[in-house]
């Protein structure tokens, strides 16, 4: 267990830095100048030239990197270009309601998705089944920009439910959490039909119900616990998906989170606010598929990690 | 001998010498009631609100309200008045302005302001370390070269006489220097602050202004407080501003229309603007204004087929302006010069090139383009530029020209111009908003020689050393009372850029500024030339 933790340490320590090689090159041979949007319209040449100095963006791409690199061993993001402040500071304050948003579509995804795939599964080939399925491939199909819009029309300005935007109560958290979640809740009702639908054919399954148990506690406590055993690993995995989700529901609802940060930093190339992201976001994926791993043995004793 | 402002001249020889009286620039409104909240949304963030940084949509006002200039503009208007400085001179020459300061102005801090405090703000904002946009404004400055290169303590040419004094020298006459001294990038900040925040400041602002920062929630709200001691008596009239960041010009059309916001900052998004301006009860809460804004094409003038005055002059008869403006719902007039109609030094009587594709057909031939040619159309990605930039190039393909469009992000497009490898771009998205109400701020950056530099904005490359000489003579006429000769000169400036045509004008962009039902205040507040998007110290509720 401690070689396995370690070795899958030492891959993500270089999953990260590929990752920040990767964006940092890809900013760097951007056809955009930075330097341009800091200096503004009636700045001279050598203003322009000074504040490139200034920032080092005159150094050759490796040099740029390794100072880069340098700063973020001494956890330091920098500084945005624009807005001047501390990227680490920008982010820190953005967190918490990305962090809420991703929970409040992990608890979105869970109920729906499970509640409609165990559904489905309990009747197989019925209108129900078929309804439900074609209702998880819409979720999965559609676009969050377009369901979100939508959500807010029907609840925030039609039946007057919910608000139309914003953050701080329970209620604004419902709109945007069922948004990012309806992709997730429609891929999990499909995985949790398959996957019961092929528990239920087990031998246990038969073994329990020829013992005389009632068809509930069949279900609830020896098919369920072993049809969502897929189910719970894919939710480290989702922490990925919502990273690119983030970045639409928190535009279309104003939520005051990082994807919103990433869109506008990534409108007026600030490279420092664009890289802290993306490091950010890449840590959190690879928390989170470390954390699926790790968590399957203990749900699935069957799972062995080597 | 000196001379002073019509209006300076008057407001002195009515108010006297008196401290008191020297405020009494401004009669609160009448109507106008005292206190009461609002709430204004922006959908992108609020970066920064450092006068000597900021340089966005959002912030733009936010800064005017929280600091003041030397001089500041009659609410509405483009009309210059004194600010902070309660009367000035002028030097014969043109070359030396003394600043006398209204005393008993106080910080937000508490301190009372000082020439010292103007001194150090102006060295700042031109401080290569401060890296501010607007650093260029102050080339006339004297001791400028020095400063921006980092080889001076400061601007040489500005002192502090004694504490109610401000002594500017320039090295150069620049008729446009009392507009600059309006302009937020020489708004005056108190060096202990400053230095207390350091490159926080943007977000700990302390200023003279009209409102000062309560409270700032990254990412979503900031709250503006009333600041009992402005001042203009009297003003602001609401005692709270809250500006909620992060949503979408849709989305704050709707929360207006739930009586939730006041004014949706960003204006009225163009998918809504037909719905809005059909439906009676909310067309007249919508306040139209001009806007000191041109929509054009460039065309690079240093690479054929656009280096032949007669195709510049072709395209400029082929583009159907009517129906690009239809295209935007109506939300602009046809252009058919550079300067916007509300900026001073606009050509009434010219009539510019008519749109006649058949003309512009013969005009082609007539160059040696009958067959006409391949170019490529850069243009932002953005609605509604995509499509406008598919109706012109309808509108050349009609005269032979066959020009792909190139749809890129903002920040490419911009470096394209720069770089001079676009040979047509479509201005909007990045169109040109005057800094400052003045014919000058359209020429230099766009049209002069300066700007055809690499990576300048003047996209078109276009330099013409005779403009650029009778510019800086139209400049250096620094006495107000030759302001209408001074215009004329740049009215002909103008002109003669359109004979050598490097631009096709195309639009001048109309604003529209929403308002919820109970706001108050004289509608040329609401689409304020100089306080974009709207003048927020003197707008008020009714209820």
């Amino acid at each position: 267990m401690a070689g396995y933790l370690l070795r899958r340490l030492v891959q993500s320590v270089l999953i990260l830095l590929g990752v920040t090689l990767v964006t940092f090159f890809l900013l760097y041979v951007l056809p955009a100048d930075p330097v341009r949007q800091i200096a503004g319209r009636s700045a001279t040449a050598e203003t322009v030239e000074s504040i490139r100095r200034q920032l080092g963006l005159d150094q050759p791409f490796w040099v740029q990197y390794g100072r880069y690199l340098w700063n973020l061993l001494h956890l330091d993001l920098g500084r945005s270009y624009l807005q001047r402040s501390e990227v680490a500071e920008l982010i820190r304050a953005r967190l918490p309601p990305t962090l809420l948003l991703m929970a409040g579509a992990i608890l979105c995804e869970l109920v729906l998705g499970l509640t409609m795939g165990i559904v489905a599964a309990l009747r197989p080939g019925t209108a129900t089944d078929n309804g439900l399925m074609i209702a998880s491939f819409v979720g999965v199909s559609a676009p969050q920009f377009v369901v979100g819009l939508l959500l807010l029309y029907l609840f925030g300005v039609r039946l007057h439910w919910l608000p139309i935007s914003g953050y701080g109560t329970f209620a604004h958290l419902v709109l945007p959490s069922l948004t990012l979640g309806i992709l997730g809740a429609g891929w999990y009702s499909r995985m949790m039909r398959s996957s019961m639908v092929e528990v239920l054919r087990q031998d246990f399954i038969r073994t329990a119900r020829a013992k005389g148990l009632t068809r509930r506690r069949v279900i609830l406590r020896h098919a369920l616990p072993n049809a969502i055993l897929p189910i719970v690993a894919m939710i480290g995995i989702d922490i990925g998906v919502f990273m690119g989700g983030i970045v639409v529901v928190e535009s279309v609802f104003g939520w005051p989170g990082i994807g919103q940060l990433a869109w506008q930093a990534i409108q007026r190339v600030d490279i420092p606010i664009i890289m802290g992201v993306t490091i950010v976001s890449a840590v959190a994926i690879v928390l989170g598929n470390l954390l699926a791993d790790l968590v399957a043995p203990f749900i699935d004793p069957r799972i062995r990690l080597r | 001998m000196t001379r002073l402002l019509a209006s300076t001249a008057l407001l002195l020889a009515l108010a006297g010498p008196a401290l008191a009286q020297a405020t009494d620039t401004y009669t609160p409104d009448p109507n106008a009631r005292e206190g009461g909240s609002i709430t204004i949304t922006y959908k992108d963030d609020v970066s920064t609100l450092d006068p000597a940084i900021g340089y966005d949509w959002q912030n733009w006002s936010m800064i005017k309200s929280i600091f003041d200039g030397l001089m500041d503009y009659v609410p509405g208007t483009t009309d210059l008045r004194p600010g902070l400085a309660e009367s000035y001179e002028i030097s014969e020459d043109g070359l030396t302005y003394t600043f006398h300061l209204r005393p008993g102005v106080k910080f937000h801090n508490g301190r009372e302001m000082t020439s010292e405090d103007v001194v150090y703000s102006l060295n700042r904002v031109t401080d290569p370390e401060t890296q501010s946009p607007g650093a260029g404004f102050f080339g006339a400055i004297e001791g400028y070269d020095a400063q921006i290169a980092g080889e001076a303590e400061g601007l040489s040419g500005v002192t502090a006489p004694d504490p109610q004094t401000v002594q500017i020298k320039l090295s150069r006459p620049d008729a446009t220097f009392l507009h600059l001294m309006a302009l937020n990038f020489s708004y005056v900040v108190p060096r202990e602050a400053v230095e207390e925040f350091g490159a926080d400041f943007g977000r700990n602002p302390v200023g003279t202004g009209a409102y000062k920062l309560a409270e700032w929630t990254l990412g979503q709200r900031l709250v503006f407080e009333k600041n009992p001691d402005y001042w203009t008596p009297g003003v602001p009239y609401l005692d709270q501003i809250t500006f909620e960041i992060g949503q979408e010009p849709v989305v704050a059309l709707l929360r207006l229309q739930n009586g939730e916001v006041d004014i949706p900052g960003d204006g009225i998004p163009p998918a809504k603007f037909q719905e809005v301006m059909s439906d009676p009860a909310q067309a007249e809460r919508v306040v139209q204004g001009g806007q000191l804004q041109t929509g054009y094409v460039t065309m690079n003038v240093t690479q054929p087929p656009f280096d032949n005055a007669d195709v510049r002059h072709a395209v400029n008869m082929a583009i159907n302006k009517d129906r690009i403006v239809q295209i935007i719902n109506g939300r602009a007039i046809p252009a058919n010069q550079p300067l916007p109609p509300s900026m001073p030094g606009y050509t009434q009587d010219y009539e510019g090139y008519a749109y006649d594709p058949e003309g512009a057909k013969a005009l082609l031939a007539q160059a040696g383009f009958a067959d006409g040619f391949e170019t490529e159309l850069y243009v932002m990605n953005t609605d509604p530029n995509p499509r406008i930039a598919q109706a012109i190039q309808q509108d050349l393909a009609a005269i032979g020209i066959d020009a792909s469009i190139q749809a890129l992000a903002q920040a490419n497009v911009i470096e394209a111009g720069g770089a001079g490898t676009a040979p047509m771009i479509w201005s909007g998205g990045m169109a040109w908003i005057a800094d400052f109400p003045d014919p000058a701020n359209f020429y230099y950056p766009i049209l002069g020689c300066a700007g055809a530099e690499p990576g300048g904005w003047n996209w078109a490359k276009y330099c013409n050393e005779e403009l650029d000489a009778q510019a800086a003579q139209a400049d250096s006429i620094s006495d107000p009372a030759r302001s209408a000769e001074r215009l004329q000169m740049w009215s002909d400036i103008y002109m003669k850029v359109m004979e050598d045509a490097p631009w096709a004008p195309v639009f001048n962009e109309e604003r529209f500024t929403m308002k919820s039902p109970r706001m108050g205040g004289a509608d040329n507040l609401y689409v304020d030339p100089v306080s974009i998007p709207v003048n927020y110290d003197y707008v008020y509720v009714t209820e």
